[in-house]
């Protein structure tokens, strides 16, 4: 499907970010997946005209990429983190549970296009693992059963909002336009910090616990 | 014992606001530094004495004193400040939620090291997979450039900053600093042969810092502070507060903002130890690329020199900790499997090496392998490490090699006994759940 001209224009918006216009490259691939959920054939035509490049030549970043989708993703990207660590504490049941509820394996996408899957690598959040993301937005200290639940909201099209995270869950294609650059308003929802997050600092506080205060008179 | 500078105000609802973040004196050191000479912010930074945090522990003041300066050559060229936000390494879980819960930090630092090495362009590089993250930065710089500690003439001392955030589309090879800038140029993220290095060749063949998180957040600190103030805290070497990331089977996980040195006795002492009935069996000081150690390495320093003699590096200080319900061969062949697929494939022995060793590893996780295996993984382990242009492939080689030192038995036991020994439902969270 032709990409609309508003997407070309924002393209030139990213495009006038940076020092040099191949900078723009990846953002302007999210920026495709924003529109298409995909990178669509379209999409590196487009982002190969606008920066002077060959197709084949936009192609052979965007594979290397996994944020990167080949084909639509779901409204719903749910990723399920199975390195080392959650895998242990459980992301590879969680993993079994999704693949069995779902009918799909890694990389697909179910029928009706409401969910894709995937197993991802560590997402920086082990101290709230095992983790589940969705749409790329955190869902902390899942189970097999919470995760089932969760992927069940996004089929009926009600999913819960993530653990840390806005008050509510955007799609695939919303969530890539804020990869593409383009802030949504959306950053003052949700909390500042989960409990591990502040474990340290709440057990400081109960210690008395400080760093020393900064010197009144000090020479830099 | 702990020493929260970093984190001291993430428990404030609002800690992610400008306004919430100068409440607490945010953005009162970079008029500061903007009245100091570059070249005596620079010696600041290299007399506190503090390191990378991203893993390396290279000295950042040194780091910044390598851009060249003045007219000529390559000091004529525009300078580049880019913020490796893209946080991947396995177990690495700090710069996350420290972005979500103090973007402005950054963005302070960022302003301070890019006035310090005569930079007008800075990125912040943040992998692409934390939405969230990335919408407390954009909004962080929005704020910053609205407040005017970005833009045209901050402060009114004529002084030109542009900020970008730009999101990182799912590659752990972009952690590594040239993978990054390719990344950062609109190719596919693949290291390049040093030297030169990006402090003269870096972001479009021009002087580049390349600076961790952590390492840039906490030069407001150094500023406001002092280097005295910082080199009270830590040891000798290893000067400064750090955050400590506390995982797996304990029973408190979380974020330890402590000085450089405290060991994961004390801190699992703070936390309230391992999960209830389980013992230490093994852990990663900093992240799947560092070395394991074991249950006798629990009063080692957490510092560069004290993690290094122990056999290991101090890394990201991720403390991944394992207890005796979990496999070892399992562990080590999904980290195995992370490397084998974030592999680049620019170097042949970390290409091939990776993916042999996952067959082996399968196999040997599957009951089917001889002891021959435990060999050849350490033969093709000796042919990876140190032949690769980053460090990725020596860092694929760590669990392998430190998994067959501490456990060997281990691996030998799926041998004769053809198959795992272990129940993957007794190293899960829920497992009590399940009984």
């Amino acid at each position: 499907m032709a990409l609309p001209e508003k997407t070309r224009l924002e393209a030139r918006e990213i495009i006038a970010r940076y020092p040099q216009p191949r900078s723009a490259l990846l953002p302007m691939l999210h920026l495709v997946q924003s529109e298409e959920g995909y990178v669509s054939p379209e999409g590196i035509a487009l982002c190969a005209e606008e920066l002077n490049l060959t197709k084949a030549e936009v192609g052979a970043v965007a594979t290397f990429y996994t944020m990167y989708r080949r084909r639509p993703a779901g409204e719903y990207h749910v990723g399920i983190c199975t390195n080392t660590l959650c895998a242990v504490l459980g992301g590879d049941a969680i993993m079994a549970t999704v693949k069995d509820q779902l009918g799909i394996g890694h990389n697909e996408t179910t029928e009706d296009g409401k969910i894709s899957l995937e197993h991802v690598e560590c997402n920086a959040a082990c101290d709230y693992a095992p983790v589940v993301m969705v749409n790329w937005e955190f869902y902390d200290n899942q189970t097999p059963t919470s995760t089932r639940e969760l992927v069940d909201a996004c089929r009926a099209g009600s999913p819960p909002p993530p653990t840390r995270g806005p008050s509510s869950l955007c799609t695939f294609k919303q969530a890539s336009r804020v990869l593409a650059g383009f802030n949504d308003g959306r950053a003052n929802e949700g909390l500042q910090a989960g409990p591990p997050t502040l474990l340290g600092l709440e057990i400081a506080k109960q210690r008395g616990d400080d760093a020393p205060a900064y010197p009144t008179n000090q020479d830099a | 014992m702990l020493t929260p500078v970093l984190s001291r105000h993430w428990d404030d609802a609002d800690s992610f606001t400008i306004d919430g973040y100068s409440r607490h004196g945010g953005y009162t050191a970079l008029p500061k530094a903007l009245a100091m000479d570059p070249d005596a912010l620079i010696q600041l930074v290299k007399d506190s004495g503090l390191r990378g945090r991203g893993g390396a522990g290279f000295p950042t003041g040194m780091k910044w004193g390598f851009i060249p300066q003045g007219p000529d050559g390559q000091g004529a060229k525009p300078h580049y400040l880019v913020v490796n936000a893209d946080e991947s390494e396995p177990g690495t879980c700090k710069d996350t939620p420290f972005m979500m819960a103090n973007p402005h930090a950054l963005v302070e630092g960022v302003a301070i090291a890019s006035y310090a090495i005569r930079a007008s362009f800075a990125v912040i590089y943040v992998r692409g997979e934390i939405v969230h993250v990335i919408r407390r930065l954009q909004q962080a710089v929005a704020d910053a450039y609205t407040a005017g500690h970005l833009g045209k003439d901050i402060g009114g001392t004529g002084y030109d900053l542009d900020v970008v955030v730009h999101a990182g589309s799912g590659a752990y090879i972009c952690g590594e600093e040239t993978a990054l800038l390719d990344s950062l140029e609109g190719f596919r993220g693949q290291p390049r042969l040093r030297p030169p290095f990006p402090a003269t060749h870096g972001l479009y063949a021009s002087p580049t810092v390349v600076n961790n998180v952590e390492s840039i957040a906490s030069v407001p600190s150094i500023v406001l502070g002092g280097a005295a103030w910082f080199q009270g805290m830590g040891t000798e070497k290893s000067k400064g507060y750090t955050l400590y990331s506390l995982s797996g089977h304990v029973s408190n996980p979380g974020q330890f903002e402590a000085p450089l040195g405290i060991t994961l006795r004390q801190l699992l002492d703070l936390s309230g130890g391992m999960r209830e009935g389980h013992e230490l069996k093994f852990w990663t000081p900093g992240g799947s690329s560092t070395p394991l150690l074991t249950a006798e390495h629990l009063d080692v320093p957490l510092d560069y020199e004290g993690v290094a003699a122990a056999g290991s590096m101090l890394g990201t200080k991720a403390l991944q900790c394992f207890d005796e319900t979990t496999c070892v061969v399992r562990a080590v062949l999904r980290w195995t499997e992370f490397y084998a697929h974030e592999s680049c494939g620019k170097c042949t022995p970390c290409r091939e090496g990776t993916y042999w060793m996952v067959q082996v590893l399968q196999r040997l996780e599957a009951g089917t392998g001889t002891e021959e295996d435990i060999a050849t993984l350490l033969d093709t382990c000796d042919n990876i490490f140190g032949r690769s242009f980053c460090a990725l492939g020596d860092g694929a080689t760590s669990p392998i090699v430190s998994g067959v030192q501490y456990f060997r038995d281990e691996f030998v036991a799926h041998i004769t006994g053809k198959g795992c020994p272990f129940d993957p439902v007794a190293s899960t969270v829920f497992a009590g759940a399940l009984a």
